[in-house]
């Protein structure tokens, strides 16, 4: 059975980015210094935490696959890491348009955020190459997770790093007053945060079932045509 | 313990006798260091710019190092010569990467002085203590980072691409922090490091050291 | 009191991802007996040596080496079994004696058995050149020094005698041959040799048992049948 509980998981995401979206269009307040545009924070930032944890759950399922050897928790280390990167280009993407709305320029390199998550990137970018460049599946599977680990670990040292080397400098450029947020926007924040994270987990559970349908698919048509 | 010494001493055998990555990774910084002069179209440096330099040019001769770390192993059995020995599988890792620390010791040894001589601003002297325990710690992470990429990539078929792509991000820390430690040294007039760099340094090492550690045995098994 | 087999294997299995390289393997060698694998380049002949010298784990089945099960106690084999494939796993720019000597300390085998060995073959006066200069045969030696540096209880020997001259295959032959009384599993494309030295014979086909019988039950006839 592929897909277990997708339809009830679809759903409930629609509902909340419709919410979200909703929230951030006429409930958020504007906020004062960057106008319109600082509502895409509300993409940006949820973005950035959900692909940040994508990363390390997908080194967490690398882990789980090292110790019990099933591969289905390297096709779940994969499938995360796959959709975090392409989270993380998002990341950049909107960290980018952000900047130049506010700031004038298409790049900061004094938003720590941003500049750690262009690491991040160059780093994962790595990963589909390194996998498909390995014909031997189980060599393939097991070196994939080793590179999953060890980015999944480089992701909090490189985040440390990289504010560290910002910090006493420049004040945040794209910063939100973080803990401080008036609470219209932090409930739109939340909420636009746990739709994020829906989305990350239905799109997570659509890319595994179909890709453990074309498995099977393949395997049951190489053991018709040896039958 | 005995295997360690074993394979250190059969890797610096081999390089002495190949002369193949040592000379290559000195000449390379040479060659930088012109083409930096070139480029930034200065005569001298200090403070941020010539660490700086010095940094990414260390960096970038330790990956050319790392390239070549296991190519004799994948290409002349070496790698199954050292798994039908009854010894811990680890042994490799603590070989390897204390091999990859005499090459980049011996570059530095070269590639250091020679940026005293050519690049370096006259006002801006180096102190040595601080100067060399930056240059162990940076080392020590470059030299783990670049074995665990080393052995990741051998096994692919764009081995010499994946090494590097791999190699550099993960080093960025080290980078940062060295960068950032050692421009203090080359400014005028000359401060001292700050100890939180040297921290930083410290912690990623450890880090890395137990990751390998903990990962590099399912890089050798079949 | 009987010893242990030397090999015990019942179903074992190696795939690489969807190719099966060997399938449902049985058979039970005894301690110090010879086994002759037979069969075409590709049916498994390599594979089948490199899962007993613990470099490949079984994907699937029973596999029990010097009494050690594989995989989860090959590290108890390792040390105890000599291998001999088709790479001769020496450095080409370190001289023989270097080669051997990092294999000795690996090993932990004394110095001094390098240079007997090395005697052995007939390579003393060449073994301090680099190992590009000498000749294949050359190289096949020190490959077999190599491979009996540590005194194993085991030879897993793929085509050994391929490179060597006569003279030369007599030089190692009481090192790897049956005079050698150690436990052997031989690949080999030579029936006549082959049979001769067998006290058990194997027929791979495809990575399939097409048999496993004495060396009287089987000729030239049932081996050529293989190739085809």
């Amino acid at each position: 059975m592929y897909g277990k509980g997708l339809r009830g998981l679809s759903i409930a995401t629609a509902a909340t980015l419709v919410t979200a979206f909703a929230l951030v269009f006429f409930y958020a307040p504007l906020d004062a210094d960057q106008g319109f545009v600082q509502k895409i924070f509300y993409v940006h930032v949820p973005m950035a935490i959900v692909a940040l944890g994508g990363f390390v759950f997908g080194g967490i399922c690398a882990i789980a696959y090292l110790r019990t050897r099933d591969r289905k928790w390297d096709l779940r280390s994969y499938v995360a890491i796959h959709l975090s990167l392409i989270l993380g280009l998002g990341v950049l993407v909107t960290g980018s348009i952000w900047a130049r709305a506010s700031w004038g320029h298409w790049w900061v390199w004094d938003e720590p955020t941003l500049v750690s998550f262009l690491i991040i990137f160059l780093l994962y970018a790595c990963y589909q190459p390194l996998r498909f460049s390995i014909e031997d599946p189980d060599k393939q599977a097991r070196y994939a997770a080793v590179f999953a680990i060890l980015a999944g670990a480089f992701v909090p040292l490189n985040f440390l790093a990289v504010r560290l080397a910002q910090s006493l400098t420049h004040p945040r450029v794209l910063g939100t007053t973080g803990g401080d947020m008036p609470g219209a926007m932090r409930l739109t924040f939340l909420i636009a945060l746990a739709g994020m994270v829906l989305l990350f987990v239905t799109l997570w559970k659509y890319e595994i079932a179909a890709k453990r349908a074309r498995m099977r698919l393949r395997a049951l048509r190489r053991r018709l045509l040896e039958a | 313990m005995r295997a360690i010494g074993a394979l250190v001493r059969k890797d610096l055998l081999l390089e002495l006798r190949t002369k193949e990555t040592v000379p290559a990774m000195a000449l390379f910084a040479l060659v930088a260091y012109v083409l930096f002069h070139f480029a930034l179209h200065r005569n001298a440096l200090e403070g941020d710019l010539a660490a700086g330099v010095l940094w990414v040019t260390v960096l970038l001769a330790a990956v050319l190092g790392v390239n070549r770390l296991f190519v004799a192993e994948h290409e002349q059995g070496g790698f199954d010569g050292f798994l039908l020995a009854p010894v811990d599988r680890t042994a490799m890792l603590v070989a390897k990467v204390a091999a990859l620390l005499c090459f980049l010791v011996v570059v530095e040894l070269i590639a250091v002085p020679a940026f005293f001589l050519l690049l370096l601003g006259p006002g801006a002297g180096p102190a040595f203590p601080e100067l060399l325990a930056i240059l162990a710690l940076a080392d020590i992470g470059l030299a783990v980072v670049g074995t665990l990429a080393a052995g990741l990539a051998v096994q692919t078929r764009a081995r010499d691409l994946i090494g590097p792509l791999v190699t550099l991000p993960l080093l960025v820390p080290v980078v940062i922090a060295a960068a950032r430690s050692t421009a203090p040294l080359f400014s005028v007039p000359a401060g001292g490091t700050e100890a939180k760099w040297l921290a930083v340094l410290g912690l990623y090492d450890l880090v890395f050291v137990l990751l390998a550690y903990a990962v590099f045995d399912f890089l050798l098994e079949d | 009191m009987a010893a242990a087999p030397a090999i015990e294997l019942r179903g074992l299995t190696r795939a690489f991802g969807e190719r099966i390289a060997l399938a449902e393997v049985s058979l039970s060698l005894p301690a110090g007996a010879t086994l002759v694998v037979f069969g075409p380049n590709g049916a498994g002949k390599t594979t089948l040596l490199r899962v007993l010298a613990t470099l490949l784990r079984p994907t699937a089945g029973e596999a029990s080496v010097l009494g050690a099960a594989l995989p989860g106690r090959g590290h108890l084999v390792r040390g105890r079994v000599g291998f001999l494939g088709h790479e001769a796993l020496l450095y080409r720019e370190l001289t023989g004696r270097e080669n051997l000597r990092y294999h000795a300390r690996l090993h932990g085998v004394a110095l001094h058995r390098v240079d007997d060995l090395l005697a052995r073959v007939d390579m003393a006066a060449r073994a301090d050149e680099p190992l590009r200069t000498l000749s294949r045969g050359m190289i096949q030696r020190l490959a077999v020094c190599r491979a009996v540096l540590h005194d194993p209880e085991l030879l897993l020997l793929d085509e050994p005698r391929s490179h060597l001259d006569p003279a030369a295959a007599g030089l190692v032959e009481p090192l790897i041959g049956r005079a050698s009384g150690r436990a052997r599993v031989v690949a080999s494309h030579d029936p006549a040799g082959g049979l001769a030295e067998a006290d058990l014979v194997l027929g791979l086909r495809a990575g399939r048992v097409a048999f496993v019988a004495p060396p009287e039950d089987v000729d030239a006839a049932r081996i050529g049948a293989l190739y085809r």
